[in-house]
């Protein structure tokens, strides 16, 4: 899977989980914390999407990994068909 | 036999966001209702087409669409619901009024720093302390200990006056202690009530409850209104399966209860100790008028009222205390969706004293209460001139008949259980007796205890 593809259904996890925000202009290299409003109750549900959405199970010690889009998509790529 | 990976027990404002959280990750949840209308605590009914909500006068915690890190934007997020969909109306403005002094608040909390800056200037400067110690403590920490709030306060604000003029919404709307309470409940209350501030959704609380209803079908959870539970079967400290009124039995790995603490321990089969029920109860008498009371000028949205020397928030020894009262205009928001004036007067009340009346009795007392009510309005708003159309008084027999809570005891047990575990492994408490109370506090108890008990666990990821 692209890399392309791979950032945008993180984004659509995270469009679902803060129905509120503004996600068309998020820097790739921030993290999504300092750009969103999401605690670690948000993030415990992107963790819960992909282990429903894509059987991903991230371990607690992988969490940083989810901090920015771009470690999402190095973390993420080899795991998703 | 109905197998379930949790029963939720109880539809009301904790039960339906716990429900949300469980079917949104795809849990076989069912909430189970004792009543035909869903709500508990914070409910609806109609008596002549006219509509009633019991409950909060308002809800509590106020933020702006995508204001960060507050309790209300944090619950919408974990239940995905658009900011939008509440139609949130702020408050005018609300004012404490005791015998020496006035003084108002508002959703800006400049106000209560000027209004103290006027009539205690001498506390200013203690009051800004208490601001910082309130902003700085972690409130929703589910590890706090039990503190006398009124004791730690005092150490910063020594004038009695100002610190009961404090207390009183305080307490009032949230305590189920007498005249005191823990201060991570003052905090959480303070920064619900004078940080963040009075909002209504659009319609009253229906709407709110409706909302939940609504998701949480959608996402596949069931709910059986009319169930009722007799009882919680235990074997060797582990739920086996619940027993509903008519016989029926549900099997379930885990239930989650949201009828108060001895309220659950009263049904579970196998002795558990009982904590002490509350002792705070109310009446409250809804009068709709003919006319709205912004015709006469009147813009306040809550008044809280003491005609008394200290602030008395304690169970009397008559049916109720008239000495302090609180008013709700509940057209007094930013929109107003009702047709006719509406005013709420709620007063403490003495369950026992209510429940031992006989029928006569009891409808004669409860006329005088509404009496009391319409006097009591006449008295504070002379220029309120408008014919009464009908009027309604509910009481504490009214509230423990419809919440099922003990002596009618609004805020539930004074034994809080914070992290929601019980002697029971798999038996959780969420709502009332977790202690988050409010409206939005409660849908945060049932979105918390559902992630730590039944999600966090089931993904095997720690705190």
């Amino acid at each position: 899977m692209d890399a392309q593809t791979i950032r945008q259904k993180i984004i659509d996890i995270i469009a679902d989980i803060a129905v509120d925000e503004d996600l068309s202009n998020l820097d790739d290299n921030i993290k999504l914390r300092d750009q969103l409003d999401l605690d670690s109750m948000d993030f415990l549900d992107v963790v819960m999407e992909l282990k429903k959405r894509y059987k991903i199970e991230v371990p607690t010690e992988d969490y940083p990994k989810l901090a920015t889009l771009k470690s999402c998509i190095e973390y993420l790529g080899p795991k998703l068909p | 036999m109905a197998s379930y990976d949790t029963i939720i027990i109880g539809a009301g404002m904790s039960g339906l966001a716990a429900g949300i959280r469980l079917a949104m990750f795809d849990q076989k949840v069912c909430i189970l209702e004792r009543h035909k209308v869903p709500g508990g605590l914070n409910s609806y009914y109609e008596r002549l087409d006219r509509k009633l909500d019991v409950g909060l006068h308002a809800m509590t915690n106020f933020a702006r669409r995508g204001e960060r890190g507050r309790p209300l934007t944090k619950l919408l997020k974990q239940l995905r619901i658009p900011y939008e969909k509440l139609e949130l109306s702020q408050q005018h403005f609300s004012r404490i009024v005791f015998p020496e002094n006035q003084l108002s608040f508002s959703n800006d909390p400049q106000l209560l720093v000027v209004e103290i800056g006027k009539t205690f200037s001498h506390q200013k400067d203690n009051f800004a302390k208490l601001l910082d110690i309130v902003k700085d403590f972690d409130d929703v920490n589910l590890n706090n200990q039990y503190q006398s709030a009124k004791e730690k306060v005092r150490e910063i604000i020594p004038d009695e006056n100002l610190l009961e003029m404090i207390f009183c919404p305080l307490l009032i709307y949230g305590s189920a202690w007498e005249n005191d309470m823990d201060f991570s409940q003052f905090v959480i209350m303070f920064k619900s009530i004078y940080l963040e501030g009075f909002s209504r959704p659009k319609n009253g609380v229906r709407a709110i409850i409706n909302l939940l209803i609504e998701k949480y079908l959608q996402l596949g959870g069931e709910l059986r209104l009319g169930a009722g539970i007799k009882k919680i079967d235990i074997e060797n400290g582990v739920v086996r399966s619940v027993i509903l009124d008519n016989g029926e039995i549900i099997q379930s790995n885990k239930v989650m209860s949201s009828i108060g603490l001895p309220e659950t321990m009263n049904i579970v089969s196998e002795k558990q100790e009982c904590p002490a029920a509350g002792a705070m109860s109310f009446t409250e008498t809804i009068l709709f008028f003919d006319k709205k009371p912004c015709d006469a000028g009147i813009q306040e949205t809550i008044v809280f009222y003491n005609n008394n020397e200290k602030y008395d928030y304690k169970r009397p020894q008559t049916l109720c205390d008239f000495r302090s009262a609180v008013i709700c205009f509940p057209n007094n928001f930013n929109y107003d969706d009702q047709n006719e004036g509406v005013i709420r007067v709620t007063y403490i009340a003495n369950f026992e004293k209510w429940n031992e009346l006989d029928r006569k009795t009891y409808l004669l007392r409860k006329k005088e209460v509404s009496k009391e009510s319409l006097s009591l309005i006449t008295k504070l708003f002379p220029e309120f001139k408008a014919k009464l159309l009908y009027c309604d008084v509910f009481t504490p027999r009214t509230i423990m008949r419809y919440t099922g809570h003990i002596k009618g005891a609004v805020y539930g047990s004074t034994q809080k259980v914070r992290d929601g575990r019980t002697a029971i492994k798999n038996l959780f408490i969420c709502g009332t007796d977790q202690g988050f109370l409010g409206i939005v506090g409660a849908m945060l108890s049932g979105i918390s205890m559902a992630n730590l008990h039944c999600l966090m666990k089931e993904t095997r990821h720690e705190v």
